[in-house]
């Protein structure tokens, strides 16, 4: 009887795990031994880090998109059917229009979602670049800046930890680039008591800042947002007034996993090593939807679903466990329109970042092409 | 009273032990509690810094073997 092998969720590492399955098993599958369904939510595969070039138009839309079916392999049983009820104890997926999917092993990867609305006011005032409809009414408000104060306010939790001080680079950049720089005030906001989550990020975050005249304000999480009178507050008490917002809103857990009852918050308790969910031996769960105390950010999808395919091939092939996620994170770090630089850790090696360089710059370039190759699983 | 929330952020570099704090708390009613496990001996002051500048209640700061345990309840 074939094994079946069901993945939930059509963002980079649930299609990462579909294609390097389908690599490494392609006797099993042939053979019949083994079947690999993705529920996906899209017709189309969306490249996330991309939307950080649309508000500044650095990227045209189409180059974010790829059709999902011709990035998954041909092996993968791929619909267009987003699971509505995981059920763990029953081993099956019900899905929206009613399709019932019993497995072998399960891989939950429905990611996060941006959350602006658990903020009063936020929706109405707050430009973001999260997801393309924001990205381009972003980029709409930008073109139509003429100066002023702008606040890039940053909340808990949020994906992708390096877009915040990427898009205040690029935005200064942008803003001189245009002769406004002279009129126009930046205030950058984050939560936790310095200018990024990694230290070393940060204590180079902040004289490059005060080289160029970026304001910042720590322990700051946002309470709610005024439209009218067009300030931000605090939980901490403090009032910030703005001509522009951009906020990175907080971020939560698909729907389909509270709906579950498989986590708070849409996150999945996860054991961090072998990314199983915890109190299952053939439900792993990797990306965005872990609760692992990691960055949520593409690289880590990547490695953790790397780490998915090699156990389970190694279980199918072998009855045996092959390795356990050693925590990698790689991010690039975009300091400017120019410059760029890279960030690396994992559970045991801190991270170091380097000095910027417009070598790096290029090859985040490069990798916005490259990312196609990640997705198929090739590199 | 509902289970106390236990984070394990030891070793854990980004977003680190106050970030998963603060999104622990979002998800948590008044009341609750939240205990942060850390390896980073900054969360002994960050933490109880940040929780008195909201307004929030610090239970219990205790070190244990290598690393430290911060109790903190989510009090509006």
């Amino acid at each position: 009887m074939a094994k079946n092998i069901l993945i939930v969720g059509g963002g980079l590492s649930g299609t990462i795990v579909a294609n390097g399955l389908c690599r490494q098993l392609s006797k099993e599958l042939r053979d019949g031994k083994v079947g690999i369904t993705l529920l996906g939510t899209s017709d189309q595969h969306l490249y996330q880090p991309g939307l950080l070039y649309v508000p500044f138009g650095r990227i045209r839309e189409a180059e974010l998109f790829r059709d999902q079916r011709k990035v998954l392999d041909r092996r993968v049983n791929f619909f267009i059917d987003p699971a509505r009820n995981i059920d763990v104890d029953a081993g099956q997926v019900t899905t929206q229009s009613g399709k019932m999917h019993r497995y072998d092993y399960l891989v939950i990867a429905t990611g996060s979602r941006i959350m602006p609305q658990t903020i009063p006011g936020m929706a109405e005032a707050a430009h973001w670049f999260y997801d393309l409809d924001g990205a381009r009414k972003m980029r709409d408000a930008l073109s139509a800046f003429e100066g002023g104060k702008i606040v890039v306010n940053v909340n808990a939790p949020h994906k992708c930890p390096v877009a915040p001080l990427e898009i205040t680079f690029m935005l200064y950049d942008y803003l001189k680039g245009r002769g406004l720089w002279e009129k126009s005030e930046i205030t950058y906001t984050y939560p936790i008591g310095r200018l990024h989550a990694l230290e070393p990020v940060a204590l180079w975050a902040k004289p490059e800042f005060d080289k160029i005249g970026v304001k910042y304000e720590t322990f700051f999480n946002c309470k709610e947002v005024d439209p009218a009178a067009r300030t931000i507050s605090s939980e901490e008490g403090v009032s910030l007034p703005f001509d522009m917002l951009i906020t990175i809103p907080p971020h939560q857990g698909a729907e389909v996993i509270g709906d579950s009852n498989l986590g708070k918050g849409g996150w999945v308790p996860t054991n961090p090593k072998t990314l199983h969910r915890e109190g299952s031996t053939n439900v792993f769960v990797v990306g965005d939807t872990t609760n692992i105390p990691i960055s949520k950010a593409g690289s880590t999808a990547h490695f953790e679903a790397d780490t998915v395919i090699d156990n389970l091939v190694s279980l199918v092939q072998e009855d045996r466990w092959a390795r356990d996620y050693d925590g990698k994170v790689f991010c690039f770090v975009e300091t400017g329109m120019n410059s760029g630089t890279y960030v690396w850790f994992n559970y045991t090696t801190p991270p170091n970042p380097g000095p910027p360089s417009q070598m790096i710059h290029w090859f985040k370039l490069a990798y916005n092409r490259l990312y196609w190759l990640s997705a198929r699983g090739l590199l | 009273m509902s289970e106390r929330q236990i984070i394990d952020a030891r070793g854990a570099f980004c977003p680190g032990p106050l970030m998963e704090l603060i999104a622990a708390l979002k998800l948590s009613a008044v009341g609750e509690e939240v205990e942060v496990l850390s390896s980073d001996k900054g969360s002994v002051t960050d933490i109880p810094e940040w929780v008195k500048k909201v307004g929030h209640t610090l239970v219990t700061t205790t070190e244990k073997e290598g690393y430290w345990s911060v109790v903190v309840r989510k009090a509006k």
